[in-house]
């Protein structure tokens, strides 16, 4: 797991990172948001071993970033903001590099190797020079590097930029079928709707701090309200809607349509369908009104650009 | 520190590691391969044809080239010619690899930073030393198929080493600056550093080997060795992965560089503390803290000193000059130059004050070398000149207390304090102290220099050069009675 406790990180007069605190639970993802030059990065490198706090801690499987920095090293896959391939290699021989570096036999680096390039489609890329991969495929084959050393903690920096979209799904399964094997994940990304898909929490970080976290449902509750339903009626609503307003917080109203508001659904989907059911008004649909986590992410950051 | 066995196999895996991907890499550009591969057969053999025709043509003019000298030379000149170009490898070594953003997943790996930079510089180093020694082969191959010349074993070995030391301090100052700038234009323009003392180097290694003193390269060598060593230690204690991330620019403020030299010159402002407890505190204490530099500049003038002594039974001045300074009339000597008044004096102040300004000038653009010996040379005419006048029954230590003393009082200490002040401003940057950058320790150390120079050195300076106008040639004239 990673535990990480009042970070700073001060460069000459810019302070990069501004005490930060987050805890990622082994077997569950962290989403770290946050528009460029937020921190991002650097939060990365104070934990994993390349950076070293100014103040505060870190502790990454248990292990501290500064005292341990070695041994973290080798517990941590590291995906960093640029994929880092030496173009001349061929990507064999470049996962044995790795793989030595992080003390693997080289049996295990041929297999790990071979099972990882056929996982993400680069088994038939491998008498190519990586300088002639797509960046697509670079982005791959930095990702196989990291899991190469089946790492406990995987860091993950835009681990789906420039892929395409068969990739992209790839590289979330990847991610999913990690996290099932108990990784702990932590997440940088400016694509939030892979954020919300994958992350088990998500953490919005501004100007050096951490301004809002939290697991994506709670999120949109704090941050947009409480969660909108649309019914969806056979007939026309007609009076039906005045009375339902008095009951429900409602919110829009079409001919067979209505759009209310409430923090407990379990408690109002099922009177509310009870009750048109009796007033012979048969609903023919009932469902969340899906609102984004980018809505989210735009009004924590605007907000805290207006703050 | 207790070594432990496996930690070490687990290093020098690494290391090994480093180094074979860095090899590998350098032999798959044709960019580095062929140069290394021109200058280590090609060049060698048309040194081998250009040394066979020189010989033919002056000896076809009646003169003599003596291949004895000829030869190690030129054999000297191949082994030195692919080290210069592997040169680009090594300052690219840690700065290219951060352009080509390649350097960052290489340090999210286990690697130490003792091992990336060992790994890092031995595979720079490794190249251009087995391409010098396989030149210097080729070479001797020609030469031995076409004049049957070889080399005593001592000098082959003698110029072989010298080609391996000089790759290595070479390439080992190329890569501490590698690992020190953020693009890899600033290695280049700084890689003047290494060139402009190697191209020094090697025209006082020509010069020696063509006059055919020999011996005098295994002093060179040793020196070589001490500079390397001082490279590798600064490079080690300099190298963090965290300061290779954390700087993106090279930039200059000037203002900023003003502002800390002065803060450090004026050091720690207590209240109530007149100037002459600052004085003993921050400029007394300034020397204090140059006192092992000092020592090695005492070390230096005295051997300065016993060489010009030395040298004088080898080096004979014209009789009659010596005759001259030794029985004839000092006292008119005196007189006739005006040294003896307010105008004398204020020469002398001025003529020191620029000589050691000029020798710290001197110092910081060669690691203090040359600081040492202009400094060194005063003294050493001194000894040299007492030798002379001892070849014709003059006390040397009389005519030495006699002309030198009464003003060296002053003047000596001053040459002392001041050497080692430049010493250890020209050589800061190879050990700043814990948390400090290059340029910080370089500027505390500049300022320790200044405060020692104008406050110590200077006074003692006029000190002096009052004593020398005023007081040494009464001196003379009373010890020599003329």
């Amino acid at each position: 797991m990673i535990v990480a406790h009042q970070l700073t990180k001060q460069f000459d007069s810019f302070a990069a990172v501004q005490g930060i605190s987050l805890e990622v639970p082994a077997g569950s993802v962290l989403a770290l948001l946050g528009p460029n030059g937020a921190g991002k990065t650097t939060t990365i490198r104070m934990l994993t071993s390349i950076l070293k706090p100014t103040t505060g801690w870190a502790r990454i499987a248990g292990l501290d970033v500064v005292e341990q920095a070695e041994e973290v090293r080798r517990r941590v896959g590291v995906l960093t903001e640029h994929h880092g391939l030496y173009a001349r290699m061929r990507s064999e021989e470049y996962l044995r590099f790795f793989g030595e570096l992080y003390g693997l036999e080289r049996d295990v680096i041929r297999r790990r190797s071979a099972q990882l390039l056929e996982q993400f489609g680069l088994a038939d890329a491998r008498t190519k020079r990586l300088g002639e991969y797509s960046k697509g495929m670079r982005q791959k084959l930095a990702l196989i590097r990291v899991m190469l050393h089946d790492p406990d903690v995987l860091v993950l920096d835009e681990p789906t930029s420039a892929m395409d979209p068969v990739s992209v799904r790839a590289v979330r399964d990847a991610i999913a079928a990690l996290r099932a094997e108990r990784r702990t994940i932590l997440l940088c990304t400016h694509n939030l709707h892979e954020a919300e898909g994958l992350a088990d929490q998500i953490a919005i970080i501004r100007r050096g701090k951490i301004i809002e976290r939290g697991t994506p449902p709670e999120l949109k509750r704090k941050l947009l309200g409480p969660t909108v339903f649309e019914l969806q009626l056979a007939a026309p609503l007609n009076g039906l809607a005045a009375t339902l307003a008095q009951r429900l917080d409602v919110i829009g109203v079409g001919e067979t349509w209505l759009r209310y508001r409430t923090d407990a659904p379990e408690r109002d989907n099922p009177t509310t369908i009870a009750w048109l059911a009796e007033q012979g008004a048969p609903v023919l649909g009932l469902a969340e009104v899906g609102r984004s986590l980018e809505e989210v992410y735009l009004q924590v950051v605007e907000a805290n650009d207006a703050s | 520190m207790r070594l432990d066995p496996r930690r070490l196999s687990l290093s020098a895996r690494r290391i090994a590691i480093v180094i074979r991907r860095e090899i590998r890499d350098q032999f798959r550009d044709w960019r580095i391969f062929t140069p290394i591969v021109i200058l280590t057969v090609v060049f060698p053999s048309l040194m081998t044809f250009t040394a066979e025709r020189m010989i033919a043509y002056v000896n076809s003019t009646g003169g003599t080239l003596d291949s004895e000298r000829l030869a190690p030379f030129l054999m000297m000149v191949v082994g030195f010619f692919p080290i210069s170009v592997s040169l680009a490898l090594a300052l690219e070594s840690f700065v290219g690899e951060k352009e080509r953003l390649t350097l960052e997943p290489l340090l999210a790996t286990p690697l130490s930073d003792l091992e990336l930079f060992v790994g890092k510089a031995l595979a720079s180093m490794l190249t251009p030393i087995v391409s010098s020694q396989l030149g210097i082969l080729v070479y001797l191959g020609g030469v031995y198929a076409q004049t049957g010349w070889l080399p005593a074993p001592g000098l082959y070995l003698q110029i072989a080493l010298l080609a391996v030391v000089q790759a290595a301090v070479m390439v080992s100052a190329a890569v501490v600056i590698s690992s020190q700038v953020t693009s890899v234009r600033a290695a280049n323009l700084l890689a003047s550093f290494v060139i402009i003392p190697f191209a020094m180097l090697i025209q006082g290694l020509a010069v020696l080997m063509l006059w055919g003193e020999l011996n005098l390269l295994w002093w060179i060598m040793l020196g070589l060795a001490a500079v390397l060593t001082g490279l590798w230690r600064m490079g080690v204690r300099l190298f963090r992965r965290e300061e290779l991330l954390g700087r993106e620019l090279d930039q200059l403020d000037l203002r900023a560089g003003w502002r800390f030299f002065a803060e450090a010159f004026r050091g720690e402002r207590r209240a109530g503390e007149g100037f002459g407890g600052w004085y003993r505190r921050e400029v007394l204490g300034a020397v204090a803290r140059t006192r092992l530099p000092i020592g090695v500049m005492a070390v230096v003038l005295l051997v300065g000193t016993g060489v010009g002594y030395a040298e004088a039974a080898q080096y004979r001045l014209p009789e009659a000059l010596t005759r001259d300074v030794a029985f004839g009339d000092v006292a008119s000597r005196f007189d006739e130059t005006g040294i003896s008044s307010l105008s004398g004096a204020i020469w002398i102040f001025l003529n020191n004050v620029r000589a050691i300004g000029l020798a710290s000038l001197a110092g910081m653009a060669s690691w203090g070398v040359l600081a040492l010996l202009l400094l060194m040379l005063p003294l050493g005419i001194a000894g040299f000149l007492s030798g002379q006048l001892a070849s014709f029954g003059v006390n040397g230590a009389v005519f030495f207390s006699a002309f030198v003393l009464p003003h060296g009082i002053f003047e000596i200490p001053a040459a002392l304090i001041a050497g080692g002040a430049i010493l250890r401003m020209s050589t800061s940057f190879l050990a700043p102290p814990p948390g400090r950058s290059i340029g910080e320790a370089w500027l505390l150390s500049v300022a320790d220099w200044a405060r020692i120079y104008l406050l110590v050195v200077v006074p003692l300076l006029f000190l002096a050069a009052l004593a020398e106008a005023f007081v040494t040639p009464q001196v003379v004239v009373a010890v020599l009675g003329r």
